[in-house]
């Protein structure tokens, strides 16, 4: 009863927070400058909410940190690279005559993908411009079996052993990741670009009553923004109202009982991290349109993930949401040209800043329970 | 000697051979034999071995002792590198300035650092220093830049002023050459090569310059070891609740710790200065913290000689596995038969080799943790004992498990 109110307490110092934020900001650059702003940290936000949920979920679940989460993320970038490689995998028909422009021949006959071979040319290139909503389907699966042999081939044999080393050994395979992405795909970033109709940007301020073009914001950074709360709300509701789900969080309140009950725990526990690593997954596949992906984009996002896990509260699922989102918007104002002008610098180190400052004030996180690692 | 017992004086002499003698040690093979590439006696990779020595040395003060894991050790380490780069650039090229400001430098921002991030322990403790760390990496990266000079970094110039008089180091310039970092005139590159045969051995003068650093940051780390203050830090892994509940103030003491760290940090990184002076900001990313737990955690948390071994063993690999490529690895592998089988060994050494590096080193790593939680040096106490027919001891021995 009282780890209730204190929650509902904690929720609702959080929103009066974000709204005091709101109302700060809006006084000091003006209501439609606040709203462009908050909107455009939102995807990234988004982003780093999502590896927020998925770290979180584990170190819920298994009580281990993670450390190459922020890998499963960049692999999860890496199979949209690879698939929208593969729409382009062809062969030379036969009687193909050699290109030429002007006289000039080049690079041999013209190859045909696969894929407008057997779909036609029409459906093929629509399937190839549509990669990487496409790689979601493949990416899933991949990313849950990734998750779960990590899960059982690594993980289990350290959960007793402390969280340094947990730390250490994550690290370790996340080096070794990246190294073979590396090895794979190159050092450079390689963009997977998202589906031609949905290029462009959208009007947003009109729509809340703005000035013409005061808010342009494009299409794909708002489906970002929609399919990440899509797989939270998702994996809330997963966890809320399925019996599956219920298991979990009792699991999550207190192991041992739900063992003793003869339930299976460290199954339905491998099964989350498979889990969590999709959600990681999904998240990469998506940002890839975004900000191209590269083999050390995992790291950096790592980084600031755990900054967001702790700031959000160790263990508390909406505390993890909520920290990503509002670091997200947080380094969105502190880029603004008037902040940068009277604070240079700002937009490097504010997320840091303000996890500083929130582990200093409020120990625990925005919402984390207490007795969550504090040993 | 020097107050320590006969175990640490034959410790520390063992070391002190060992590092006067790397340089022969380090160069079994002779030259021009296949082998050859395996050497790593020379100047470059030698002071590195010492330098990043003293560094995870430092770090395992903390880290060892108090059970602490910092992420942010990296900017200590970049601060005692601009700090030693401003002095050579403004005061003398003579080092002693410049390192002794580094350390100083390096002391004081651990000192804030440590004093804000050891309010909290455990993870959120090694969150704060990584956000504390990168927060200096991003700040060198665009603010500083003036004094950082931002992703082109810094190096000596000529019109630096250096105003200290000559026959101190001063003096913007050597006959139109930017002049080198030395001791009272004595050239940390000045090298003397010492040709056996067909062995050629390099005595470089910046390197012993280190080795001694290195020889003294172990002695004071050993007394430090042994020391009631040495205890007290133990302590606080052991169980830092139950001190506290006997009325003893933990913080200063790990604050003390933190500090100390920070300046070995600083002294490894004036010394990178005084070898090679130049210096960039990947010297302060998140990666180079991680490389220094790595290489405390490779060669032994809490043993004396494992930081050192742990350094030796990852800058080699660096070193030597980046230099290997496809054309050494056939040469080598030519015994084998040609065609499919020459091929295909080429190709599985050379994931780990050349530009890969990182994966062996990655691969090393994960072996260590999973299978020598006790680092190199449990290995060759494990080894030890079954040579003298004992029970191999647990690598979790009581003394890193708390009493209950």
């Amino acid at each position: 009863m009282d780890s209730s109110k204190n929650s509902l307490m904690n929720a609702g110092l959080a929103i009066g927070g974000v709204l005091l934020f709101f109302v700060a900001m809006s006084s000091l650059f003006g209501m439609q400058t606040t709203v462009a702003q908050i909107v455009n940290g939102l995807d990234k936000g988004a982003a780093y909410a999502l590896i927020a949920l998925g770290l979180t979920l584990i170190f819920g679940t298994l009580g281990v940190v993670n450390f190459a989460h922020g890998a499963l993320f960049m692999l999860g970038a890496f199979v949209t690279v690879m698939l929208n490689d593969m729409m382009t995998w062809g062969f030379v028909p036969e009687g193909a005559e050699t290109q030429s422009v002007g006289g000039f021949s080049f690079g041999g006959p013209k190859e045909t993908p696969y894929i407008e071979h057997w779909f036609g040319e029409t459906t093929g290139q629509l399937i190839a411009g549509w990669s990487v909503p496409l790689s979601l389907i493949i990416a899933v699966p991949i990313m849950i079996l990734i998750g779960v042999a990590m899960e059982r081939g690594l993980i289990k044999y350290f959960y007793k052993r402390p969280h340094a080393d947990q730390i250490l050994v994550t690290f370790g395979l996340a080096i070794i990741l990246q190294e073979i992405v590396k090895y794979n795909f190159g050092a450079m970033s390689i963009q997977a670009p998202e589906p031609d109709s949905l290029r462009g940007a959208m009007d947003l301020g009109v729509l809340l009553g703005f000035d013409e073009g005061a808010i342009r914001y494009p299409y794909w950074r708002l489906i970002y923004f929609g399919f990440a709360a899509l797989v939270v709300t998702a994996v809330f509701a997963f966890l809320q109202f399925t019996t599956f789900g219920m298991v979990i969080r009792a699991g999550m309140a207190d192991r041992e009982t739900v063992g003793l009950l003869g339930i299976n725990v460290d199954r339905r526990f491998t099964l989350m991290f498979g889990l969590a690593a999709a959600i990681a997954g999904v998240a990469g596949v998506m940002y890839n349109p975004i900000v191209p992906p590269n083999y050390h984009m995992g790291m950096d996002f790592l980084v600031i993930s755990f900054v967001v896990v702790v700031v959000g509260g160790m263990g508390s699922l909406p505390g993890a949401v909520l920290a990503g989102l509002l670091l997200g918007v947080l380094e969105s104002f502190a880029s603004m040209q008037v902040v940068l002008e009277t604070l240079p610098g700002t937009n490097q180190i504010v997320i840091y800043l303000a996890a500083i400052i929130i582990l200093l004030t409020r120990p625990r996180g925005l919402m984390g329970r207490k007795g969550v690692m504090e040993d | 000697m020097f107050g320590l017992n006969g175990k640490d004086t034959l410790l520390l002499v063992a070391v002190a051979l060992l590092v006067a003698f790397a340089p022969i040690l380090m160069n079994p093979f002779p030259q021009g034999s296949a082998l050859e590439i395996f050497n790593g006696g020379y100047p470059a990779l030698m002071q590195r071995f010492v330098i990043f020595g003293i560094f995870a040395v430092g770090f395992n003060i903390l880290f060892g002792l108090t059970g602490y894991l910092s992420f942010g050790h990296a900017a200590f380490l970049g601060a005692g590198s601009y700090a030693a780069m401003w002095m050579m650039k403004l005061l003398t090229i003579n080092v002693i300035p410049a390192l002794i400001f580094s350390v100083i430098i390096a002391g004081i921002i651990s000192l804030a650092i440590g004093y804000v991030s050891l309010r909290r322990s455990g993870i959120y403790f090694s969150i704060l220093t990584l956000a504390f760390a990168q927060m200096a990496f991003q700040l060198a990266q665009s603010v500083l830049q003036p004094i950082t000079g931002g992703e082109t970094g810094l190096q000596t110039n000529l019109n630096d002023p250096r105003i200290l008089p000559q026959f101190l180091g001063g003096g913007s310039n050597v006959d139109g050459n930017i002049p080198k970092p030395s001791l009272f005139g004595l050239e940390m590159s000045s090298t003397y090569d010492l040709v056996m045969g067909p062995w050629t051995f390099v005595f470089n003068w910046g390197y012993y310059i280190s080795g001694l650093m290195l020889l003294i940051a172990l002695y004071i780390s050993i007394r430090i070891f042994r020391s009631p203050f040495g205890m007290m830090l133990r302590s606080i892994k052991s169980n830092q609740q139950r001190l506290n509940y006997t009325g003893l103030n933990s913080r200063p003491y790990m604050l003390t710790a933190f500090v100390i760290s920070g300046m070995y940090a600083g002294l490894a990184g004036g010394l990178l200065v005084a070898m090679d002076p130049q210096v960039g900001t990947e010297r302060m990313q998140w990666t180079a913290s991680g490389e220094v737990v790595l290489m405390t955690i490779l060669g032994g948390v809490g043993t004396l000689i494992g930081p050192i071994l742990g350094a030796s063993v990852i800058k080699y690999i660096e070193d030597i596995f980046s230099k290997f490529n496809d054309t050494v690895l056939n040469i080598w592998f030519d015994f084998l038969p040609d065609g499919i089988v020459q091929d295909g060994f080429v190709w599985a050494i050379s994931l780990f080799t050349g530009k890969q590096w990182h994966l062996a080193s990655g691969v090393i790593f994960m072996l260590v943790i999973i299978f020598l939680p006790g680092g190199l040096v449990s290995l060759t106490k494990s080894i030890g004992d079954r040579v003298r027919r004992k029970p191999a001891r647990d690598a979790n021995d009581a003394s890193t498990t708390p009493a209950e």
